[in-house]
This record gives C-alpha cells, structure tokens and sequence, in this order.
C-alpha cells in the first residue's frame, strides 16, 4: 500500500509538472481535464509498477526528497563544477595517471550503491565501471591514481563524503 | 524593450554543433566498438541541448519535448548497444 | 531586473556550457583510451547541459516577469519541460556510462598507461 501510494504521488508530480501551464491565461495554470487525465494516468501506472518497485527499501527515497534538494544543488553541484574544472585541466595538459582500484563504501541498500555510483562517475577523476553485487564493492577507473597504504584511505581518497551522503540518503 | 537580442542563444546552440562535428570524428574513427559508442553517448547529450536552446529560441515547447523523448530512447540505445558488444570478446581492431 | 541584466546572465551562462561542451568533444581526441574519453565526455557534457538549462529557465522566468499574470502559461510550460529534460539528462549520462565502461571492460579492452588494475570478473 505504500509503495503503492509513493508511486501515484510521485507520477501525479511528474504529469502535473508537465502540464503546467495548460490552463486559462491568468487565473488557473492547470486545465481540470489535465488534472484529471493525471489522476487516471497515476493509477494505472502505481498499479502496474507496484510489482517492480515493491520492495520497501527502494521506494523509501521518496521520504527523503528534502534531503534530495540540499544534496543536489549544493554538494552535488559542487562537486560536478570541481570535476569539470578538473578534466578541461586534464584536457589542455594531457597529464593522466590512471588506474582502476576496488574500493569498499560498505553500502548495504541497492539504492544507496545507485547514487554512490552515479555521484562518483559524476565527480573529479572517477567513473563507475562494474560493482561486486554480493559485498558491494565498487571498481572505480581513477584519472590521478594516488598511494594510499590501507583501504578506508582509499576510499576517502576516491570517493570523499559521498558515502555518508548516499547512506543518508537511502537507509 | 526588444526581443530581438535572443541570437545569444542560437552562437549557444552552434557551438553545440561545433562539439557534434567534433565527436562524428571520433566516432569515424574508432578505433574499437566501445569508443565509437561513447562519441555516440556524446552526440546524444549535445543533441538534447540543442534541442532545448532550440526550443527557447523558435518559443516551442515541442522541441524541448522531443528533448527529453530524444534522451530516454538514446539511453536504452546506449544501454543495448553497451549489452550487446558486452556478450562478445574484441576480435580484431579496426572497422 | 532589466532586459540588459538578464541578458548578460543567459550570455554568461551560455559560453560556459559552450566552452565545456567543446571540451568534452576536443577530450575525446585528446585521451588515449576509452575510458578516460569517458570521463571527458560525460562529465563535461552533462555540466554544459545543465547551464544551458539554467539559461533557458532564466529567460523564461525574466519572461513570466516581463510579460505578468496575464501571460498565456507558455513560459512556463517551457521552464518547466526544460526542467523535466534536465532531470533526465542528469539521470541517464552516468548510467549510460558505466554500461560502456562495463562493457569496454568485459570484451578486454584494458586502461592503458595504467599503473594499477585491481579489476576482477564477478556477477
């Protein structure tokens, strides 16, 4: 039932959202028929992925949404302005130094390693590249490969604080 | 008050087509499969930015609609093409 | 906020995602292997993208603004589809790029001038 619940708000946003601005010029921004056609729509499909997204701990993210506006425009972007600086750098000088290391974030949850994975692959010098579905180890290319002497330093030195933030986030 | 100063948005959108030409290089080149699949992911990106410029320039919402159609199918031609070289080893390199 | 102002800041806004746009395209001839072409090519992308972005749902907001209430809603269905659109970047470019990288792995295209590969075969 939450799931359930979870998912019609989430695509009655979604549809809203796209039909904003469809209604009489001045007063209402959305038509009725719109609105309506949005409730149909929202049903049908919390109906049907009901099944997919039926496990509790992946739907639990749409609790989280405030934490979701301060993390992305805020460390999120941050860190992608950092990234890109970083790379139009790599770019002109040509100086790379990679490698690809194992690193350990200790991620229980499916959804904690999705967005520890996409903010990595989005952020200076590191993209994803496979993950160890039994541990949740990730395998991560590293543009400017650093000695580091035990495994939490490397994956400080990779990852930063983003798995704190992807832990907030999904657990 | 004019309107007519919107041509910033169109050098935007050509330089966004500079980049595309750039990376229909990369994509004739090669020289393996998976890297002519990330120029292609690149061309892809540019696409939909240009498609949202676009919209803002000609004031059509629909161009930004196909944008964000044009995104999701070019991420599951992505993800197929990606599964597809994935199930066979690289046998010779070239075209 | 006048026209000028607003005009300056889509202008600002437009030759930084420009600039790095065109970075992540010259990146891809610049680097060696496929996957640091990766990292040039998303992550310069995506950012491009978002400032564009921003550039259109400035000047549809300066719009909204300029024009009033009684404006026929077209800017902001436009602000909010650019919205949508950037979501959607957002969420797609690094997933589609750990598929390549996952994949340039798997065929045995290795990284080179690596100086350490701690990659192994799991499922």
């Amino acid at each position: 039932m939450f799931t359930f619940l979870v998912t019609f708000l989430g695509v009655l946003v979604l549809y809203l959202l796209l039909v904003w601005g469809s209604g009489d010029a001045g007063s209402a921004y959305w038509a009725i028929e719109e609105v309506l056609a949005g409730f149909v729509l929202a049903l049908i499909s919390a109906g049907i992925a009901r099944a997919i997204l039926g496990k509790a701990e992946n739907s639990r993210m749409f609790l989280k949404w405030p934490l979701f506006l301060i993390y992305v425009p805020t460390v999120f972007l941050w860190n992608l302005a950092k990234a890109n600086v970083d790379v139009a750098y790599r770019v002109i000088t040509g100086r790379i130094n990679p490698g690809i290391v194992r690193i350990r974030p200790g991620l229980k949850t499916d959804l904690g390693r999705t967005i520890l994975a996409n903010s990595i692959t989005l952020t200076p010098g590191t993209l994803t590249i496979d993950i160890d579905r039994k541990t949740g180890d990730l395998f991560v290319h590293w543009i400017n490969v650093r000695d580091t002497k035990t495994d939490e330093e490397k994956t400080r030195a990779v990852c930063g604080s983003f798995p704190e933030w992807a832990r907030r986030l999904s657990e | 008050m004019s309107f007519e100063h919107l041509d910033i948005i169109l050098i935007g959108v050509a330089i966004l087509g500079v980049g595309i030409l750039v990376s229909l290089l990369r994509l004739f080149l090669g020289p393996t499969s998976p890297d002519r699949v990330v120029a292609l992911d690149t061309i892809n990106t540019l696409v939909v930015g240009m498609m949202i410029g676009l919209g803002a320039y000609y004031e059509e919402v629909v161009f930004i609609d196909i944008g964000i159609v044009y995104a999701i199918l070019s991420f599951v031609t992505t993800l197929f093409i990606a599964r597809f070289i994935s199930t066979r080893k690289e046998k010779e390199v070239g075209p | 906020m006048t026209w000028d102002w607003a005009m300056i800041t889509i202008l600002v806004l437009i030759i930084i995602s420009g600039i790095f746009s065109l970075l992540g395209a010259i990146g891809l001839h610049r680097f060696p292997d496929v996957y640091t072409r990766l990292h040039a090519a998303t992550k310069t992308t995506t950012f491009g993208s978002i400032f564009l972005a921003i550039a259109v749902i400035v000047y549809s907001i300066f719009r909204i603004t300029e024009v009033g209430p009684e404006n026929d809603g077209a800017f902001i269905t436009l602000a909010a589809h650019t919205f949508i659109a950037l979501l959607a970047i957002l969420i797609t470019n690094p997933t589609g790029a750990h598929a390549i990288a996952r994949a340039a792995r798997k065929t045995g295209i290795a990284p080179e001038q690596a100086v350490i590969d701690e990659y192994e075969e799991v499922d």
